[in-house]
């Protein structure tokens, strides 16, 4: 019971902490070619998507699958996985929209990859998960709210 | 030293495979508890996936990826008894790679 309390105080503390200095610590010590790392620094969703898939207009499309917890007791480990029924899929982007840095992960994939991704996410507090598919050029995505009881994107 | 796990198993021409790393995952932003120092980030920025040498998916990451990550996709084209190939690079420029067999 004590110790639930210290662990939520901490992860709370954090949480505010991660929107100040969220920047400044993101510098990778290596430049990777092919790393986009301006689509990681992004604060806000547009930017994100913008800098990942190359535009910000989705629109929201049954086709695209996003199959995530509605509940997740434990923010640190929030099982999401993404699926599309249209073909010409080129890149999968997951957005948890209310963490310090809102672009989880990008997927691209070639012509051989079905339009299929599954892993594992951190969330900072409950917030709408945003899978965005893009196929043929355009924006295609799928939202769900997923209630977090422990923030978690310190792991 | 092993860091990553591969299951990928073929079926009806659509190849499911499976991975598991082990790695940190740090974000940079969290504090350890006893020194009060920040931790410093040390997460996996890339994964890539090869099917007989040409790449099938990559995956760009940042700290927003749960510790030891999970990692599943599925691709068409290969058949039981290849080869599939993963590798990770991090922040710190460390890498890792692994090969299975499709079963």
């Amino acid at each position: 019971m004590n110790l639930l309390r210290r662990k939520f105080l901490k992860t709370a503390s954090f949480v505010g902490a991660a929107v100040t200095v969220g920047s400044s610590v993101l510098i990778p010590q290596r430049a990777i070619a092919a790393y986009n790392k301006a689509a990681f620094e992004a604060k806000d969703i547009d930017g994100a998507l913008d800098a990942s898939l190359g535009s910000a207009q989705h629109s929201p499309s049954d086709s695209v699958k996003l199959k995530a917890p509605d509940i997740a007791e434990n923010g640190a480990v929030v099982p999401i996985t993404v699926s599309a029924s249209m073909g010409n899929v080129s890149a999968i982007s997951i957005i948890a929209s209310a963490n310090p840095q809102p672009l989880t992960s990008s997927y691209q994939l070639s012509a051989a990859a079905e339009p299929y991704v599954s892993t594992r996410i951190k969330m900072a507090k409950t917030a709408d998960i945003i899978a965005v598919v893009k196929a043929d050029g355009k924006l295609y995505s799928s939202t769900k709210e997923v209630k977090v009881t422990i923030g978690g994107c310190g792991g | 030293m092993a860091t990553i796990k591969i299951r990928a198993k073929a079926a009806g021409g659509v190849t499911q495979v499976k991975t598991l790393m082990s790695h940190p995952m740090e974000t940079g932003t969290r504090k350890d508890s006893k020194t009060g120092e920040k931790i410093p980030a040390h997460y996996i920025t890339e994964v890539t996936a090869e099917h007989n040498g040409s790449t099938v998916m990559t995956a760009n990451w940042a700290g927003g990826i749960s510790k030891n990550p999970y990692l599943s996709f599925k691709f068409k084209g290969a058949s039981p008894g290849d080869t599939i190939r993963i590798s990770w690079v991090d922040n710190m420029g460390k890498g890792d790679s692994a090969e299975a067999q499709i079963k």
